[in-house]
């Protein structure tokens, strides 16, 4: 179509406005000297940044999530390679049926997931903890990390894979050395994304960290209070920008590669 | 003999999928399966006392469920808040990606990179932000009454449905933005053409061809949106007030506060059955019509 559509660009820069601006107001007022989110702005401080560090709380939030968020995101990358693997690969019977029970928890409801773990746990006799919050990230961040990784796979040809074999590699050495290093990018795409996911969660930490709060929980605990809300935009702000710059790391990651592996293909044909 | 083999060999598939596939599946089974089955069993107890549970099974907790007014309307109210939800989010988000498939001829992706973005930072954290916006003393109040327009604070911004819709709109449009590019995009433009050719308005052509065949995207957005928006906690218990207070946050109390495990269960249960009943009819009711249309 060689067109163009002006009313809809209008229409699709406002709708970027509308996604954004919300967004951008919490690092605005982090740096205004006042209490109250309100123009117009009182003066540039960075004032509640210096208190962010002082918070000994937080430190220990943030140990927590980084914590939950590695091991779920590490587990869950893993599971999802296999299963991204074998729904790419295989044409197999009950196919929809596993690949519907594998994205069910991206699709029900979080706090119907928070609910069922928590009772489970509680009465195996279990403590709450960061325990079962990382089995509920975990339970949650497959479904992603295998949407990615299937994107990835998908793209892939799997005659090297057999080319490997025919030349006397084993199934490991076939693994380790054709197949891992070119899911390598999806696989660090899925990691970081994954990892964003659990650090960011809030529904399923709140049921289930009891006193163990993650970086969210001790957010949503403070946000109760007016006069400590000013540290909680800066946090807020440092962590929109760590999340912005991992996630785009993860989109390049997740497109590297797949052009030069699609050229190098075409060449030797 | 060879359709001996074919056999094996379909076998054979069958077990290295699954062979694949087991982690994924004990995860699901051992943390989402049997915790969800043993919470169906739970709300067919009784809380005794405070620490106490009567595991004898009755159905007293559903009857309970539905005689009290209060949860009655908050489910009737979730579900009212989430399809609201799912029609703004897409009617708003289908023309952006109308655009983006058809109009935008160079990096596409970096475009549909940008539009989801923001969906990637803290969900907690885009709830709080529309608080800073929509507060008494927030951005538009503030703005507002600096600018001489008001002289008292617009009140029903904040602690409101109105307040939880908007947010939501915006937490969700992601899922939205996703499906409805992907099924656009797949759409053979030489179909638009023909149907212009043919004679057809522009607003046919929208309705008898583009539409339709967007038609999976708008089914995976409805599933993807209106299915967890209707459980959705974070949103009503910060910016809900009494007004916008939605089923969820009165399942919270019955685990923390009230402390009524098998009510907490029950109306757990009842709202996922509900909502996944009404996303079949809602599903199979906009492909009959889109059938008629075409």
């Amino acid at each position: 179509m060689n067109e163009k559509n002006n009313t809809l660009l209008i229409y699709t820069l406002l709708y970027f406005g509308f996604l954004y601006v919300p967004v951008l107001f919490l690092p605005i007022f982090s740096f205004n000297d006042a209490n109250y989110m309100s123009f117009p702005l009182a003066g540039f401080t960075t004032e509640h940044y210096e208190e962010m560090w002082s918070k000994r709380n937080l430190h220990k939030a943030l140990w927590a999530s980084i914590k939950v968020g590695v091991v779920a995101s590490v587990i869950s990358t893993i599971i999802a390679l296999f299963a991204a693997k074998a729904f790419a690969r295989y044409k197999f019977r009950g196919e929809k049926i596993s690949y519907g029970g594998i994205m069910m928890p991206f699709l029900i409801p979080e706090i119907i997931l928070a609910v069922a773990i928590l009772i489970i746990w509680v009465n195996l006799g279990f403590k709450l903890g960061l325990v079962p919050v990382t089995i509920g990230h975990t339970l949650f961040c497959t479904p992603f990390a295998m949407l990615i990784l299937i994107a990835r796979i998908e793209g892939f040809d799997f005659s090297l894979e057999e080319a490997s074999r025919d030349l006397g590699e084993n199934a490991w050495g076939t693994f380790f050395r054709v197949s891992f290093p070119l899911y390598l990018p999806g696989i660090v795409a899925a990691l970081l994304l994954s990892f964003i996911i659990s650090f960011d969660e809030f529904i399923l930490a709140f049921f289930l960290t009891g006193s163990d709060a993650t970086l969210p929980m001790y957010m949503w605990g403070q946000m109760r209070f007016v006069q400590k809300l000013p540290h909680v935009l800066a946090l807020g702000a440092v962590i929109i920008v760590f999340t912005t710059f991992i996630v785009l790391l993860a989109f390049w990651l997740r497109n590297v590669g797949q052009g030069k592996l699609k050229k190098d293909i075409a060449m030797k044909l | 003999m060879i359709g001996f083999l074919k056999k094996i060999y379909a076998k054979h598939d069958n077990v290295k999928a699954y062979s694949l596939l087991s982690p994924a599946l004990i995860l699901v089974i051992l943390a989402m399966i049997v915790p969800m089955a043993l919470m169906l069993s739970f709300s067919m107890f009784t809380q005794v006392s405070m620490m106490e549970i009567d595991y004898t099974f009755t159905f007293q907790r559903y009857i309970d469920f539905f005689q009290k007014k209060l949860l009655v309307t908050l489910l009737i109210k979730s579900i009212k808040i989430s399809f609201l939800v799912t029609l703004i989010t897409l009617i708003t988000a289908y023309p952006v990606c109308y655009y983006i498939a058809f109009y935008v001829k160079k990096n596409k992706m970096l475009w549909l990179v940008l539009l989801t973005l923001p969906f990637w930072t803290s969900y907690l954290l885009r709830v709080f932000s529309w608080k800073i916006i929509l507060g008494t003393k927030g951005v538009i109040n503030s703005s507002l009454i600096n600018a001489g327009i008001l002289s008292e604070p617009l009140t029903f911004l904040m602690y409101s449905e109105t307040a939880v819709v908007i947010t939501l709109t915006h937490a969700w449009a992601a899922f939205a933005l996703l499906p409805l590019y992907v099924s656009l995009e797949k759409i053979d433009f030489s179909f638009i053409e023909a149907g212009r050719d043919l004679g057809l308005s522009r607003f046919e052509v929208f309705w008898k061809i583009t539409f339709p065949l967007s038609l999976p995207g708008v089914i995976g957005a409805i599933l993807i949106i209106f299915i967890p928006t209707v459980g959705d906690y974070v949103t009503p218990a910060l910016l809900g007030g009494t007004d916008g207070r939605m089923l969820s946050n009165m399942i919270q109390a019955y685990f923390g506060k009230i402390n009524n495990i098998p009510l907490g269960a029950a109306s757990a249960t009842i709202m996922l059955t509900t909502v996944v009943l009404i996303t079949i009819i809602v599903s199979n009711v906009t492909k009959k019509l889109t059938q008629r249309l075409t």
